[in-house]
């Protein structure tokens, strides 16, 4: 057994993303779609510091892990203030029935 | 093993079991919770790549912030008197084999690419320097940050409003 090095986070990484995705494409529900997400920003925030840690000398990868999860946080709360406006119209947050364009 | 790589295989056990059940389950509060567990275990990796400062954001942001967040969006906009927690699934079968896909490719470049290791040395505090990065290389991304975060802010609350038309 190798001893654990960059790979490992990057194999852990890639299925996480696989595993959002794979919620952002099959939910139903659009808090539950923003939570996939929120998986798959995670998934490339652990690359970001997994790199820094590994090939970099400097500390640029945690910089830029800083701006991620403060542009997630930003997006998350945009993402449901739009989800919430779309249950105040429709009664409903499942994105196959939010299909009227004219509110 | 070292004690490294066991706290690796429990932390990375954690992530992807916890993401799994926000993927698979289909009661909301357990996707929520699912997710609160994964966050926990990112943040344990952060840890373990010597970035305690993220370690910390992380569960500031994530977990008392974005989930909290999230969770007020399963509260409000569910019928609660029905109890339908619930959240159904679409085409299950086919974005199985699609991410299945994904993550084949994933890992095929993942092995294929030839990193340029540097050496690991111990890992070090790490706030000091991202504080002086943060006001002088990164001084424009964090100001423009700054604007994008309040843009977000009052963005979110004109939209959420009752009457936005």
């Amino acid at each position: 057994m190798t001893p654990v090095g960059l790979t490992h986070f990057l194999v852990l990484s890639a299925i996480l993303f696989a595993l959002g995705l794979l919620a952002v494409i099959t939910k139903r529900n659009a808090v539950t779609v923003l939570m996939g997400v929120e998986l798959i920003i995670n998934a490339a925030n652990i690359n970001f510091i997994a790199f820094a840690r590994y090939l970099d000398k400097d500390l640029d990868g945690q910089m830029f892990g800083v701006f991620v999860i403060v542009a997630a946080a930003a997006s998350a709360a945009v993402a449901l203030a739009i989800v919430l406006n779309i249950y105040q119209r429709m009664r409903s947050v499942n994105l196959d029935e939010a299909d009227s364009l004219a509110g | 093993m070292t004690f490294f790589d066991v706290m690796f295989y429990v932390l990375a056990a954690m992530i992807l079991l916890s993401a799994a059940i926000m993927v698979f389950a289909k009661n909301l509060i357990y996707n929520a919770v699912g997710l609160l567990f994964a966050f926990f275990g990112v943040a344990g990796l952060y840890v373990m790549l010597g970035a305690d400062f993220l370690a910390a954001t992380q569960l500031l942001i994530y977990v008392g912030g974005i989930l909290v967040l999230l969770l007020f969006g399963v509260m409000l906009s569910q019928r609660i008197t029905g109890l339908e927690m619930r959240t159904g699934t679409l085409q299950m079968l086919p974005a199985v084999i699609v991410c299945a896909g994904v993550v084949a490719i994933l890992l095929r470049m993942i092995w294929m690419s030839p990193w340029q290791k540097t050496e690991v040395g111990e890992p070090a505090a790490t706030t000091r320097t991202i504080g002086t990065l943060f006001m002088t290389d990164y001084l424009i991304p964090f100001e423009i940050v700054s604007v994008l975060l309040l843009a977000a802010l009052v963005g979110a609350a004109f939209i959420g409003r009752r009457d936005a038309r």
